[in-house]
């Protein structure tokens, strides 16, 4: 039976590649199969039944990892996943505009945003509640974004996380060009400063200019930039396969530079993965592109309804991978961690969700003047009179009907 | 008061091209973050040569020639100027900007209002632009009025050489992206630039020439058919006023209104279609600001709201003398 690779690299004697127009059956079961599963390539270390599996490649990322590093990772994704509920919750009664989940990408983000040093810059695209929280920002700060407060509420400077991006793929560019400058001010190398930086796109962002075109120049350019694909299977309605005949992954070769597969619902793997990657890009051997592979749980965003273009079956089997789930096996099983400890993360998490909840309950809508604001560095003269004369409109309502 | 006719011992004769090149260079010089990118721009130093020698004096890491790709000049110039550089990006032709476009609208013009001034974007993209060099389709465009019309960057044109060193220095120094549009049929213009100079500054228009009769208003390359026209005006006893712009985004009028107070008639001109553009804005703002000093209404002369035509007839196309005297005397007869 033959792969999706097979279908543009036949194998000797194998016959003419398939065209994605006219597969056989065989080949459409054997492609929906291979992106179901992730395929042989797929680096994991901690299996969906929680147990540690060697890898003679990848284990000496994680080495240090012991108890105490791993009931941490378990306690980043269950209050980041406690917080995106909640941010759902706040949507569905009205306090939100809109809510991206990132149900089901707890590992991927944690495991990446936890290989990152203070010095390194990450380039988020909208969906990276779980890597902002590895940054220092509050679930707090993401809120204002949601609720229609701010654009964007954090220091991007001061967390080294640049602000969300919304339009699919074009921070893949600013990151890279980013990571140029990186490696022009002497940041790459094998000092301990040595810096790196992490973009986040997902699978659909694949198809977009912006993304080759950064694949393309940070080849070239030799840029420190890991590209940190998260394919959760789904861009809004659209499966991978409207993006890509061949897994992700495999699209770096033809830029020159390293890809790779990690289960992306598995923290170990995704941190280790992602420490390699960096370490690789600090040093100068950079770019490379790791395809995080999981699953989008929950909706595109809370306007969306799944249920019109995938099967609960889907949904079901990918439960059987919940990345929290086997993390939690793995510390009771290897007597890491006892009943306390689980029910203090868990009060943490509710915790957590309370504050964030009446945060959210005593945002204050900003002045209507925040229109004006902070559109130039220099200035507009004619803004500012737009501005004058609009606050002197409503001044004539004070005390009047408005 | 006119620079381009001052004299001194810092003062070159230099072309308008050349002026941006000593323009870029004097700017390289006196910060190291200053680089240089797009395609073509180093080893060749350029397609118009404006950044020629600058690749061999200031290095490859200062002078990059890019892949061929200009979404990726403008989206990689961002993360540059996140990190601190002040890129100055290369469009090779104004019909080549759009693949940009996304990155301009999205992230260069809304960066610093999304983070409200925690991030900044000092870049400059050089667009060269307009017509009137025979050339083929998708390089002689004027599409300025769509730039100008994104709030977040700042657009200006320069139309002599004293300007055009001057501005991009100015531009580049700008904590705002600034879109920087060239008249290429102008690059070989020639004028004294007195390097010691104090320069006018960047986002301010100013009267080139002064007159009494009526106002033309212009930027860019008209700025000089402006000028032809107002000498020519003179044999029929008429002294135009003519105003260079300068700055399309934020707009400067006061030296407009003052002027349309004075004359009361404004003839505006421009290479660029004419509707919904600079040129409409322009008399939109003059008739609000001298409504009881116009004897006539506000005139455009600009190209026609067409495709750019082939270059055997852009001539016909393009505003001349002829089409802005023409537009004089029914203003005045009006």
């Amino acid at each position: 039976m033959s792969s999706p690779e097979q279908w543009t690299h036949p194998e000797p004697g194998g016959g003419p590649a398939a065209t994605a127009a006219k597969p056989t059956p065989e080949q459409v079961i054997a492609g929906l199969r291979a992106t179901n599963e992730g395929g042989a390539e797929l680096v994991e270390l901690l299996t969906p039944e929680g147990e540690r599996v060697a890898n003679p490649e990848f284990d000496q990322y994680v080495d240090d990892i012991g108890a105490e590093q791993l009931r941490g990772l378990y306690r980043d994704m269950v209050l980041v996943r406690r917080a995106d509920r909640e941010g759902n919750a706040l949507q569905r009664q009205g306090q939100l505009g809109i809510w991206v989940p990132l149900l089901g990408q707890e590992a991927a983000q944690i495991g990446a945003g936890r290989a990152l040093k203070p010095q390194d810059m990450v380039f988020p695209s909208y969906r990276e509640h779980g890597v902002a929280w590895c940054r220092g920002v509050k679930p707090e700060q993401i809120l204002a974004t949601f609720r229609g407060t701010q654009h964007s509420d954090w220091d991007p400077v001061e967390h080294r996380f640049h602000p969300y991006t919304i339009v699919i793929g074009n921070q893949v560019l600013n990151a890279t060009g980013y990571a140029m400058g990186q490696k022009f001010e002497g940041k790459v190398g094998n000092e301990p400063d040595a810096e790196a930086t992490m973009v986040f796109f997902g699978d659909g962002a694949t198809s977009q200019g912006d993304v080759h075109e950064g694949f393309v120049w940070a080849a070239v350019y030799d840029a420190p930039v890991v590209f940190y694909c998260q394919n959760n299977q789904w861009a809004i309605s659209e499966p991978t396969e409207r993006q890509s005949r061949l897994p992700l992954y495999q699209r770096a070769r033809g830029y020159g530079f390293p890809g790779i597969r990690v289960d992306g619902n598995d923290v170990l793997a995704c941190l280790a993965v992602s420490r390699w990657a960096l370490e690789q890009c600090r040093s100068g051997n950079g770019p490379v592109l790791i395809e995080a592979f999981t699953y989008r749980m929950d909706a595109h965003t809370t306007s969306d309804d799944p249920t019109r273009y995938r099967l609960s079956d889907e949904l079901e089997a990918w439960k059987l991978k919940d990345p929290i789930e086997r993390v939690r096996v793995h510390l009771v099983r290897s007597g890491m961690a006892e009943q306390e400890f689980f029910d203090e993360v868990q009060l943490e998490a509710d915790q957590l969700a309370s504050e964030l909840r009446a945060y959210c309950f005593n945002m204050p809508d900003p002045p209507a003047e925040r229109i004006f604001s902070q559109v130039y560095a220099g200035g507009n003269p004619l803004l500012e009179r737009q501005r004058d004369e609009y606050v002197q409109y409503l001044a004539g309502f004070e005390g009047g009907a408005h | 008061m006119d620079q381009r006719t001052a004299v001194t011992a810092a003062s070159t004769k230099l072309t308008m091209g050349k002026a941006i090149n000593s323009g870029l260079r004097a700017a390289m010089e006196r910060d190291p973050k200053v680089i240089v990118m797009g395609e073509d721009v180093g080893k060749m130093g350029g397609v118009y040569r404006i950044t020629d020698g600058l690749q061999k004096d200031f290095g490859e890491h200062r002078v990059l020639d890019t892949p061929l790709a200009e979404s990726g000049i403008v989206g990689t110039a961002v993360g540059l100027a996140v990190r601190g550089f002040r890129p100055v990006c290369e469009i090779q032709f104004e019909g080549f900007i759009f693949p940009a476009f996304d990155q301009i609208n999205s992230q260069v013009a809304k960066l610093h209002y999304r983070t409200q001034g925690m991030l900044k974007v000092p870049l400059v993209i050089r667009v060269p632009f307009g017509g009137g060099v025979g050339a083929v389709e998708h390089h002689s465009e004027s599409p300025e009025s769509l730039f100008a019309h994104l709030p977040g960057i700042k657009v200006v044109s320069c139309s002599n050489p004293v300007d055009a060193y001057w501005m991009i220095q100015q531009a580049i120094e700008c904590d705002d992206p600034v879109l920087f549009f060239e008249p290429k049929r102008r690059y070989h213009e020639k004028a004294e630039v007195d390097t010691e100079a104090t320069p006018y500054p960047l986002f301010r228009s100013r009267v080139v020439r002064e007159g009494s009769t009526a106002t033309l208003a212009a930027y860019g390359p008209m700025v000089k058919t402006c000028l032809d026209a107002a000498n020519a005006a003179t044999e029929d006893g008429h002294e135009l006023e003519v105003i260079d712009l300068r700055t399309l985004s934020p707009l400067d009028l006061d030296p407009v209104f003052e002027s349309v107070r004075r004359t009361g008639h404004l003839v505006v001109v421009s290479e660029a279609p004419g509707e919904v553009s600079i040129a409409s804005e322009i008399a939109d703002r003059v008739q609000r600001e001298c409504f009881y000093s116009l004897e006539a209404p506000v005139l455009k002369v600009t190209g026609f709201d067409t495709p750019y035509p082939p270059s055997k007839v852009e001539e016909e196309y393009l505003p001349d003398l002829d089409r802005v005297l023409d537009a004089v005397d029914r203003s005045l007869a009006w």
